[in-house]
């Protein structure tokens, strides 16, 4: 996938933050905008946004991933193509796959040439939040303070299909008090896998069991990656089996969402974060 | 318990699941197998030998009428017999009358996938023969009546007790768990069928267009022994596994021993050029090489063209999750892993003959990593999923759900207010299990029978950034 290498810093980006985190951890997409502010991006969210369409698209069913990446690229094409951004920007190695890779995928095998070439153009400024922060921006260090042991997931999709894994693992490097260890068996997939954690779920959670595992061997405080799908399923398998460690999507780390310590692993699981801290500033 | 391989899929699938022992055989074996790939291609340039080998199959797929067209030749001029086999039935008549006619009552065989994927054995026996399998793994799995689990490692899935179980029962071993004379025991055995076998049969790893040579690889020098004691010796090949020259061949060798057992060269690499000739002090006096196409063509036609640069090497099944997971039995047909879910649908007569396998992935990708010719696999079973939902064989709820899912997504208006229901919706009956939803109904249930999910968040996203907004005073 060829990227843009952008002559003067960037200046405005569009969030887009995904429908798993609009509605289910609003948490992450604040932290991710914050970050960006906090380095001088004007960050921009189209609220036209929904669902990139990957469910539809893992699933085999191409005419309904083809309509929502329609919607997609009518959202987020002309901002980009009309320079009021200059990039798009996502807190999700997945979604990010989806709308950078596949759009073009599923455009061609419909022969409608016109979208190919939008998605193709708009995939190259498309970056995963971590990517964007490293590569484009240059940063090393968040300013990020935990106190605590980490150990790093590589998501499937970032890791295998956007080649993205040294930058987050630099962003944690960089996190001041933060130990981060290694996780047995680290770019074993968690079992998500969209549809097939319902279609065999059996295998998923045996997979998210063997993740479960390695995270506790791992003694770790958290385990941090940069999906809340694989985030939704190592949790919920870690509360299910009790236990004591927390997934945590990187956003909500670098930008000091937890607190000053990593809940030790010796305590309880504390209800659902809150969240948004704040509704202004 | 073991898998029975001709259960419905969700039935093995459930087999495979609740027998602890598989997964910790197949765990550790594919492990071990994974490093050993990892350390061998590491030694050499890797990816630049990936690269290669792709190139030098996709050269022979666009050429392939011309290489298998020369293959026939060549084979000829040396004396080899060559058939060609349409499909499981004449291919099982060509190897049946071949031994029928010399009337060879005792078969040999070497491992090969493409003779358990016509079923040969069986058919063989039905004509009266016996057959005797002499890859100890092959040996092990057909004392214990058990098709093959593994493309190169056939009984990964047995522990060395149940090993010694079977032999125990079948052999008359007296009870012993050391391998050595496990081993032995098999050896001796074995010797005794070579000198009495009248006919032996093996694969192909590949066969060399340029000069007619079949070659096949193995560790424990019974592929030698099939192809040179008995007086007739048939190879079977799938028409995909033909490079043009002999230098080729050195580099298909190269990638398909460091990719399947980490080995820098197999202990054995057998190349025969016909049958003997005078003056040769041994070898077979006949040479048959059955040509099978079985699918293949209809694979290539169908778009999975990709899928026949295989070089069956087990890499992938190493690699995958899920393999560890389950094992290869619950594949349910010839071909396992990540390969198999590619293949067994993609040369089957109708692809919904395997319509679960293309979902037995998370399209994690680490298949597609360990590949020696970079077969995008993850892309092959979406793209089968995707034959499959345009053939109608996908769940009638599925399609109406990912229809309905599709419609609201495409409405903002409709996602915004979806969102909040389930909002209300799922914090109201959270807050009634204490935090965590532990139960949903259908079809839901295959995601909390195994894990709790947490609720939706109480305010979105989007309902942060317009309230931040409005505050700001902006847009």
């Amino acid at each position: 996938m060829h990227k843009a290498s952008f002559q003067q810093r960037p200046k405005r980006v569009a969030l887009f933050v995904t429908c798993m985190v609009d509605m289910l951890y609003p948490g992450v997409g604040i932290a991710a905008c914050e970050l960006l502010e906090k380095n001088d991006i004007e960050v921009v969210f189209p609220e036209e946004q929904t669902c990139c369409g990957q469910p539809a698209f893992n699933a085999g069913y191409l005419n309904e991933a083809r309509k929502l990446a329609r919607r997609f690229l009518a959202v987020f094409a002309p901002l980009v193509e009309s320079g009021e951004v200059d990039a798009v920007v996502a807190p999700s190695g997945s979604c990010a796959t989806m709308t950078s890779h596949f759009f073009e995928v599923i455009f061609n095998e419909s022969r409608e040439t016109d979208l190919a070439h939008q998605a193709e153009r708009l995939a190259s400024v498309t970056f995963e939040l971590t990517e964007f922060l490293v590569d484009v921006l240059g940063i090393v260090d968040t300013g990020a303070q935990l106190q605590g042991k980490a150990a790093y997931h590589p998501c499937c999709h970032l890791y295998r299909e956007l080649g993205v894994d040294r930058q987050p693992r630099t962003l944690l490097d960089g996190v001041e008090g933060l130990e981060v260890v290694d996780l047995p068996h680290a770019d074993d997939c968690c079992g998500f896998g969209g549809l097939f954690a319902i279609k065999n779920s059996g295998i998923s959670a045996a997979m998210g069991r063997a993740k479960a595992s390695n995270a506790e061997q791992s003694g770790a405080d958290a385990i941090v990656l940069c999906d809340v799908s694989c985030m939704t399923h190592i949790n919920g398998i870690l509360s299910r089996e009790g236990i004591a460690c927390h997934a945590h999507h990187i956003a909500e780390i670098l930008n000091n969402h937890l607190g000053s310590t990593l809940r030790p692993p010796s305590q309880p699981a504390p209800a659902q974060a809150d969240h948004p801290r704040r509704w202004g500033d | 318990m073991q898998v029975d391989i001709h259960a419905p899929y969700k039935d093995r699938v459930n087999q495979a699941l609740s027998d602890p022992n598989l997964r910790v055989a197949v765990s550790k074996a594919t492990d071990r197998m994974t490093n050993a790939r990892l350390a061998s291609m590491g030694a050499v340039e890797g990816q630049l030998l990936r690269t290669q080998v792709r190139k030098m199959k996709e050269h022979v797929l666009s050429n392939w009428p011309d290489y298998l067209e020369q293959l026939e030749t060549n084979l000829t001029r040396n004396g080899c017999t060559v058939h060609w086999a349409g499909g499981i039935a004449d291919a099982q008549a060509i190897v049946k009358d071949i031994a029928l006619q010399n009337s060879a009552n005792l078969v040999v065989k070497a491992k090969s996938m493409a003779t358990e994927e016509i079923h040969l054995n069986h058919a063989l026996e039905q004509a009266g023969l016996r057959v005797v399998e002499t890859d100890l793994g092959e040996y092990i799995i057909q004392l214990a009546d058990e098709p093959p689990s593994h493309i190169v490692a056939p009984v990964i899935h047995k522990r060395l007790e149940e090993i010694a179980e079977v032999f125990q029962e079948k052999l008359d071993m007296p009870p012993t768990r050391e391998p050595t004379k496990m081993t032995s025991l098999a050896r001796a055995r074995l010797r005794e069928e070579f000198f009495a076998a009248g006919m032996g049969v093996s694969g192909c790893n590949f066969a060399i267009a340029e000069t007619g040579t079949i070659c096949i690889v193995t560790n424990e020098g019974n592929g030698r022994m099939v192809s040179s004691m008995p007086r007739v010796y048939v190879a079977v090949m799938g028409i995909e596994k033909l490079v043009p020259t002999v230098e080729d061949a050195f580099l298909q060798l190269q990638a398909l021993c460091r990719s399947a057992t980490g080995q820098q060269l197999t202990v054995y690499c057998s190349m025969t050029s016909g049958p003997r000739q005078q003056g040769d002090v041994d070898g077979p006096e006949q040479v048959h090489v059955v040509l099978l196409d079985n699918g293949r063509s209809r694979m290539l036609a169908r778009g999975y063209g990709e899928a026949l640069l295989c070089i069956r090497c087990g890499a992938c099944l190493n690699a995958c999750p899920v393999y560890q997971e389950i094992g290869g039995h619950a594949y349910g047909g010839t071909y396992n892993g990540p390969i198999g879910a590619v293949i067994s649908p993609a040369l089957a007569p109708e692809i919904a003959q395997f319509k679960e396998l293309p979902h037995a992935t998370s399209l994690c990708g680490a298949c597609r990593e360990a590949c020696p010719v970079k077969i995008d696999l993850p892309r092959l079973l979406l793209d089968l999923r995707s034959d499959l939902v345009q053939e109608g064989a996908s769940p009638k709820t599925e399609a109406w759900g990912i229809k309905s899912y599709a419609s609201l997504m495409n409405s903002r208006r409709m996602y915004e207010n979806l969102g909040k229901m389930a909002s209300i919706g799922s914090n109201l009956y959270a807050g009634m299990s204490g935090g965590n939803i532990k139960f949903m109904p259908p079809p839901l249930n295959g995601w909390t029978a195994y894990r709790d999910f947490a609720p939706f968040a109480p305010k979105s996203f989007r309902e942060w950034w317009r309230q931040r907004s409005k505050m700001r005073g902006q847009k």
